[in-house]
């Protein structure tokens, strides 16, 4: 016969458990400290901090480059930053094999070259490789869709990092999952390396059209919606209220994957991004320099048609990258399923 | 009402105006070309990448307005991106000499990056003479290392690696703050901003 004494003991050895994990929280809280080592009342690596200096990014140009070269040209044409690869991702679309994260002594040279923030790109769910670029100083990691990934079901915990996060969605609800895991800023997927838009393009509207749904549940009471959509497209409920409430993305958010004029820049801008990120775009083109100078350009004056034609006018359509249409790739040579 | 432009070629602009939009009497404007400025009675240049910042103000003669704002005694500050522009020596810790444009009105000396990187960026409380005690939020942030003629610094940060630098610097109209009080919600800087512009 089950005595009740014996459910005492139960309850007791519960009470071991729950004292074990707030035992295991405060370690972790210790293990993950923002207090800098010998001065307690400096405060490094907060939530803050990471988001504040996304919001610094605001408005600007991010390049791809994959050389100490190519990121001064970056930084002389007023890039906000630059992300070290490897291979641009139309060389590793077309070279084929695993992309993985660029040479830590190519990324170390960049950094000691220019004075601007310095990204990379880690695979998606591969934390020691992201580790490798928090401890060699990179400023921004990117969790990226354009490397082979190593995990097809988790991405990274990136809450564990001091350093920011940035990953790519095609949704809000895409969006709002990498927030949920750490991100402190999304940009769209598009379809890199293929110097098309129009992927963006689509990415970036599906995002916007969920965004004035979820305000409309929101303005007309209909709270039960926000509730549906967080069920229905696997989205983080806190989330989709806070997105509601804001009106747009949580975070800063990007354009990224095929812009390759600054008619491309000044388009994605129109559609809500924060600034944009420009990978094969540039630095596959024949006219870097007054590529990359132009779409600086572009972005921050996408609302003044007369300087964005001025902008245009210095590039020669002959000089942008061919390109590839979307709709001649196989689903397997897509970039922009990968870690959903 | 008293009309505060922000210069909004890059940058966390939007933060600038949303902070000045919770004081009353205040009208924060957007400022991307010189006719913006036409009528404002103070302005701030937000953080964000300085060497993008100074480049974009070339484009629509940003410059040399800001120059002629202030010789007319109009209030400026400048935080973090800003305070760089408005220095007249400035260092990258890592890189040296940057070569990057800078109005140069501010007899200060700067040195970029000097905590170190985005991973030392940083959060503390600063004591900034004539205002108090500010929250302040240290981004990839410069430091004021020097301060000659009329520029006097206001506030010092204490940093494990760096020292004993400089964090507010102000000259006649001009006031530069290496941190962003745009992100800490504590509006102290922006309201000794507006009394400067009283003056």
């Amino acid at each position: 016969m089950f005595k009740l004494v014996d459910s005492y003991v139960y309850i007791e050895k519960l009470r071991d458990l729950i004292y074990q994990l707030l035992e295991a929280r405060d370690r972790a809280r210790s293990e993950y400290s923002t207090a800098a080592p010998n001065n307690p009342a400096i405060e490094v690596g907060s939530t803050l901090v990471k988001l504040g200096f996304i919001s610094m990014l605001k408005g600007g140009v991010i390049m791809d480059v994959t050389n100490e070269k190519q990121a001064e040209i970056a930084e002389d044409a007023g890039a906000v930053g630059v992300m070290v690869l490897d291979k641009l991702p139309y060389d590793v679309r077309t070279s084929g094999g695993v992309a993985r994260t660029a040479g830590l002594d190519v990324i170390k040279n960049v950094m000691e070259t220019i004075t601007i923030p310095v990204s990379a790109k880690c695979r998606i769910g591969h934390r020691e490789e992201a580790r490798l670029l928090e401890e060699i100083g990179v400023d921004l990691i990117d969790e990226s869709e354009v490397l082979t990934p190593v995990d097809d079901k988790v991405h990274i915990n990136k809450w564990e990092f001091k350093t920011p996060f940035v990953n790519g969605a095609r949704s809000l609800p895409e969006a709002l999952r990498r927030i949920y895991e750490g991100a402190s800023m999304i940009r769209t997927k598009g379809e890199p390396g293929t110097g098309n838009v129009a992927e963006a393009v689509k990415h970036m509207k599906a995002v916007v059209r969920d965004i004035a749904t979820l305000r409309g549940y929101y303005e007309s009471g209909y709270l039960e919606g926000l509730w549906i959509y967080a069920k229905e497209n696997n989205a983080p409920y806190e989330l989709v209220v806070l997105t509601a409430k804001l009106s747009r993305v949580p975070v800063v958010n990007f354009a990224a994957g095929g812009i390759a004029t600054p008619a491309d820049a000044a388009l994605m801008m129109w559609l809500g991004s924060d600034g944009v990120f420009v990978g094969s775009g540039i630095f596959k083109s024949a006219d870097p320099e007054a590529r990359a100078r132009a779409i600086v350009l572009a972005t921050t004056f996408y609302d003044d048609p007369e300087t964005v034609v001025e902008a245009q006018r210095m590039v020669s359509e002959r000089a942008s990258m061919l390109g590839i249409d979307v709709k001649t790739l196989k689903p397997e040579e897509l970039m922009q399923t990968r870690g959903v | 009402m008293v009309k505060v432009g922000v210069v909004a070629v890059q940058g966390d602009f939007l933060e600038h105006i949303q902070a000045l939009r919770e004081l009353s009497g205040v009208e924060p404007v957007v400022v991307k070309s010189a006719r913006d400025l036409s009528d404002v009675d103070a302005l701030v240049i937000p953080g964000g990448e300085s060497t993008t910042i100074g480049s974009l103000m070339r484009v629509k003669g940003l410059d040399a307005a800001i120059v002629d704002l202030a010789e007319r005694g109009i209030p400026i500050m400048g935080t973090c991106a800003g305070a760089i522009i408005l220095a007249k020596r400035v260092v990258d810790r890592v890189v040296g000499e940057t070569g990057q444009f800078l109005l140069s009105l501010m007899d200060i000396a700067v040195v970029r990056n000097a905590f170190g990187r985005q991973r030392e960026s940083f959060t503390t409380d600063v004591y900034v003479d004539g205002v108090g005690k500010v929250r302040a939020i240290f981004i990839r942030a410069p430091a004021i290392v020097e301060a000659w003629g009329e520029a006097r610094i206001l506030a010092y940060v204490d940093h494990y690696s760096s020292g004993k630098v400089g964090a507010v610097a102000i000259e006649r109209n001009l006031l530069t703050t290496t941190f962003h009080p745009e992100l800490s919600g504590d509006l102290k800087i922006y309201e000794y901003l507006l009394s400067m512009a009283k003056r």
